[in-house]
């Protein structure tokens, strides 16, 4: 591998930058704490990080130039590979994204599992999150609940749709499979389950003094600084901003339901920590509306079987379990999409790791990354 | 692995998805003449030996001439014509239009989305004004598309929102390859990693960026990946040999 020499010069005008004691430290690519293959160029002094560079692209497939040579229909089990502990929120929004360029919609039976299982899918994804977050902090137990408990979504998503991780649950017009028979049941005993199990979490970390004293005033970002960075989802939450494309700028069905958008204060560690453990109940108060509701009808909207849009371009962005997950798409009313452009949530998340991380010591940039909730699937896409 | 070699078929899906369609051309044209299967015949084998710079353009006239034959028996009505886009007439448009002149060259909603189209020069005071006067404080995303036929070839699109109006905007410009734009990092940090992946990825610069190299590719790697005249199977092969010591990553 060439080696870079350029990272000597890092940040050499910081005013903090003290060249007798520093050091400069690789974190990663192989490191497990860094949650794929991160690479992280930490310049420290003693223990405490002066300024880090973060070196990303090991995992770079190049989805966005695949896309322009696939259907729209043969790109969308390729989205399920970006943030794949997320599969089915990225399939959501790529169909729902091709729907509003084609001009269709979902019929409602079909939009009702599309939020059923997305918000089965956000408790996963923040139950891997939890799981690994507090393992890279040293409580270990968590990692074994959270994977345990996540086991029941994945076999709800197994039945209905044969893959466990890289689902390919929708399609483009709607869902191609119908519900199993117990789907409505499965779904309502993982949610009853899963409360007292939730709770169960709570008591281990959030009072727990360690955890506290590890998160609490940790990789603060104020709220401002959220927005300047683009920050979405509940790191962007947590600094107090009421923000959720669920309810600003509902998609699918869920301006049907009642649901609660939980907030934090400090915009550190442990606010992000509340704020996803809330969002995980919530989740489950969605789930249980909308398989309440969950009405008769078609799954298929009537779509072509050789998809052209018509000449145009779209953005589109749902609210992914780590934030705003974006496709900008452009058909040339081709079979092909012209340019997909995928806005991932985790690239511009990562991008505020140097600024929460400054200032603080080693051991917390681990926390930092962890609470940051990245998959560096979709982060080099 | 040379590469030309595996340019011939840069798109293996079009001889995919356009096959259905050939089996039911076949009877069709065999009862109205002779000539016609031949001369639908000649643009698909035209497509093969194509250069790759001229594969992407020669596909897409080579699937809609495929699929002609088939269309009056699958679908016999014309299918209907796409949403077009309006013009999009407000206050921010109005003033903008008479500080600006011909600089807002299109102002226009497409099935709901609002956009400008503006010229590159003033693209950056257009920006900071969105976010300063407009309260459009939430850059989502700025991203390019490659039109190679074009004289000015890309087109840079920010996407903005606003937490104050609820809404979102995209602002576009036009400039040509090798031209830079003034860089919006001032303006929004989060232009800094997006910049940096449009330069990577399309070799577009941006004046003022303080730290503006490769991102997700390997520093020395050469060509810009997703232009358009980028075959999808290219890659760098020096540097797959020097830094993987493999002959090739396909």
């Amino acid at each position: 591998m060439s080696e870079r020499t350029d990272y000597l010069d890092l940040d050499t005008k910081d005013e903090t930058f003290l060249d007798a004691t520093e050091l400069v430290l690789n974190m990663g690519p192989q490191h497990p704490s860094t949650h794929g293959v991160l690479r992280v160029i930490l310049k420290l002094d003693g223990e405490k990080v002066l300024g880090t560079e973060c070196v990303i692209g090991y995992l770079h497939r190049g989805v966005e130039k695949i896309a322009e040579n696939r259907t729209y229909a043969m790109f969308n089990p390729y989205v399920d590979r970006m943030d794949y502990v997320a599969a089915v929120s990225n399939g959501l929004g790529y169909c729902e994204a091709v729907e509003k360029l084609q001009n269709v919609e979902a019929p409602p039976r079909a939009q009702y599992i599309r939020v059923i299982l997305t918000e089965l899918c956000r408790i996963a994804s923040h139950q891997v999150w939890l799981g690994t977050h507090a393992l890279d902090i040293g409580a270990l137990t968590p990692l074994f609940y959270c994977f345990r408990d996540r086991e029941e979504i994945l076999k709800i998503f197994e039945k209905y749709c044969g893959a466990r991780l890289t689902t390919h649950a929708f399609r483009i017009g709607g869902c191609i499979y119908e519900t199993y028979d117990g789907f409505e049941q499965d779904c309502l005993k993982f949610c009853d389950a899963f409360l007292p199990k939730l709770d169960e979490y709570e008591e281990l970390l959030t009072t727990n003094r360690i955890w506290v004293r590890r998160t609490r005033g940790v990789g603060i970002l104020k709220p401002e600084d959220c927005i300047a960075l683009g920050v979405t989802g509940p790191v962007l939450r947590a600094s107090g901003v009421k923000w959720d494309l669920r309810k600003a700028q509902p998609y699918e069905c869920y301006n049907k339901f009642d649901f609660e958008i939980p907030t934090g204060l400090n915009g550190d560690t442990y606010d992000r920590y509340l704020v996803r453990i809330e969002e995980m109940r919530q989740a489950v108060r969605i789930i249980r509306q909308a398989v309440d509701g969950l009405p008769q009808g078609p799954i298929m909207a009537k779509i072509p079987k050789v998809l052209k849009p018509p000449v145009g371009e779209i953005y589109h962005s749902i609210e992914a379990p780590k934030g705003e997950l974006g496709y900008f798409i452009v058909s040339d009313g081709s079979t092909q999409p012209y340019r997909v452009r995928v806005r991932p949530p985790s690239f511009v998340n990562l991008q505020a790791l140097d600024k929460m991380v400054r200032g603080l010591l080693v051991a917390d940039v681990v926390a930092v990354i962890g609470t940051l909730d990245i998959v560096l699937g979709e982060v080099d896409r | 692995m040379a590469v030309p070699e595996e340019t011939k078929d840069p798109n293996p899906v079009l001889p995919e998805s356009s096959a259905p369609a050939s089996p039911a051309a076949k009877p069709a044209d065999a009862l109205a003449t002779a000539d016609k299967p031949i001369a639908s015949a000649a643009p698909a084998a035209a497509a093969k030996p194509a250069t790759p710079e001229a594969a992407p353009t020669v596909a897409k006239a080579a699937a809609p001439a495929a699929a002609k034959p088939a269309a009056p028996a699958a679908k016999p009505a014309p299918k209907p014509e796409g949403p077009k886009p309006e013009p999009w007439d407000s206050e921010l448009v109005r003033s903008l239009k008479s500080q600006y002149g011909s600089g807002i060259r299109e102002a226009s909603t497409y099935v709901g989305q609002k956009y400008l189209v503006v010229d590159s020069s003033i693209v950056y005071e257009i920006l900071l004004r969105m976010r300063d006067d407009e309260l459009f404080d939430y850059c989502v995303d700025i991203t390019a598309v490659h039109y190679p036929k074009r004289e000015a070839q890309f087109d840079i699109v920010y996407i903005l929102y606003s937490f104050h109006h609820n809404q979102r905007v995209r602002i576009k410009t036009q400039i040509k390859d090798g031209a830079t734009l003034r860089s919006v990092v001032g303006i929004w940090e989060t232009a800094n990693w997006l910049e940096r992946e449009i330069y990577d990825m399309f070799g577009i610069g941006f004046s003022g960026h303080p730290d503006l190299k490769r991102i997700l590719l390997p520093d020395g790697w050469k060509g810009y990946p997703l232009r358009k005249d980028y075959p999808i199977l290219q890659q760098d092969t020096e540097w797959v040999k020097a830094n993987l010591g493999i002959e090739s990553g396909q």
